[in-house]
């Protein structure tokens, strides 16, 4: 049997909607947590990055509760374009604009922190008030409506909310659907021009580097590598030269100060030049 | 276990987002919150679909990830030129505006 969508499809529906069942329940408490301890740890971390990953577990979390929630066309578009494209932009940008950049903790405006808080807090006690007014009695639940019926109102077998979510797509929001094309295609143009750097120099040549870097007048070519000539090729053994002095141009400073620092500045007598093994010659 | 209770998380990461928002001062952190805000407006969107036996709630949570989707890209664009020209992610900086 060929594994089609269809096949996909009906192999979802066999599997029982989770409505209301305690699996749902599990479900839901133990990622309801998750997702608020990582949003709250987004909005809380200095770092940068961590706090893009902690969107990432909300999102992802999300994920879930879409799929338990019999929507899993959105769980599978959740995870394909919030975690997979959006996030990977916003460390894209991140990675672009350093991860180092410091947020200052200086607050501009005097007890703006405090304001927020306070505003925050009676925002989220006046959407929990609105939600326990409303009368929500039962919910009808996604089985019926995850069903796609043929012109005589039977349901046809194996299609389901992805079918479903298609046949709507597809008729009633179809001028929606097309207009979203162009906004995407907007959008990408937008953002090539914004992001799109004129050069006002012109570029500068293979043959205006090397000048520049004679004229500055020190080592032009490339340092001696360490150790090149002596019995080590650790970085702060110095080269040997062909008259068995030590090059000190092959070691880098920051190393150098280090190793007469620890007392370890090898003679060139002791560097010496290789040993011949008996049998080689 | 009542559909409400999605209802509520919902509530409750929108606030963080805003919260956020309101707080940090890193423009890209700003923007993350901004997403995490439509993120807890897409589960009530499906969990309303739910309730109702309706799948019109999933197409309108699916245009807002379109939506969202186009709007990440032109902002985080418009934030990489800021960063440009004032070498800075703050959005205290931007304020050239202002006199």
């Amino acid at each position: 049997m060929p594994l089609d969508v269809a096949t996909f499809a009906a192999a979802g529906a066999a599997a029982s909607s989770l409505h209301g069942s305690p699996a749902e329940t599990a479900i839901f408490w133990i990622f309801a947590p998750v997702c608020v301890l990582a949003a709250l740890g987004m909005v809380f971390s200095r770092n940068t990055v961590h706090g893009a990953l902690f969107l990432g577990t909300v999102m992802l979390s999300l994920a879930v509760f879409y799929a338990a929630q019999d929507a899993p066309f959105l769980a599978f578009v959740q995870v394909i374009v919030y975690t997979g494209a959006v996030m990977m932009l916003f460390l894209f940008v991140l990675m672009l604009i350093g991860v180092d950049t410091r947020e200052s903790l200086v607050e501009t405006l005097r007890g703006q922190r405090l304001a927020a808080g306070v505003a925050g807090l009676g925002f989220l006690l006046l959407l929990f008030a609105g939600i326990r007014q409303a009368s929500i009695k039962s919910s009808v639940g996604l089985a019926d409506a995850n069903t796609v019926k043929d012109t005589q109102g039977n349901v046809v077998p194996g299609q389901g909310n992805v079918f479903a979510i298609a046949k709507l797509l597809f008729t009633r929001y179809i001028f929606a659907f097309e207009v979203t094309s162009a906004l995407l295609i907007t959008a990408a143009l937008g953002a090539m021009v914004l992001a799109h750097r004129e050069r006002h120099e012109p570029q500068r040549s293979q043959q205006d580097q090397m000048r520049d870097r004679f004229k500055i007048g020190t080592h032009p070519t490339p340092l001696p590598g360490p150790g090149v000539y002596a019995r080590h090729n650790a970085v702060d053994t110095p080269a040997l030269l062909p008259d068995g002095t030590t090059s000190e141009l092959s070691v880098p400073p920051a190393i150098e100060a280090l190793r007469i620092e620890r007392g370890r500045d090898p003679q060139p007598a002791e560097l010496g030049r290789p040993t011949v093994r008996k049998g080689s010659e | 276990m009542s559909p409400t209770y999605y209802l509520y998380l919902s509530a409750i990461l929108f606030t963080i987002g805003s919260l956020g928002v309101l707080l940090r001062r890193n423009a890209i952190v700003v923007f993350m919150c901004v997403e995490l805000m439509l993120n807890a407006a897409n589960l009530a969107l499906v969990t309303f679909s739910r309730i109702n036996g309706d799948l019109n709630g999933q197409i309108m949570a699916f245009f807002v990830m379109v939506v969202a989707a186009a709007e990440v890209v032109v902002g985080l664009a418009i934030i990489v030129s800021v960063y440009r020209t004032r070498r800075s992610a703050s959005v205290d900086d931007a304020s050239l505006l202002k006199y």
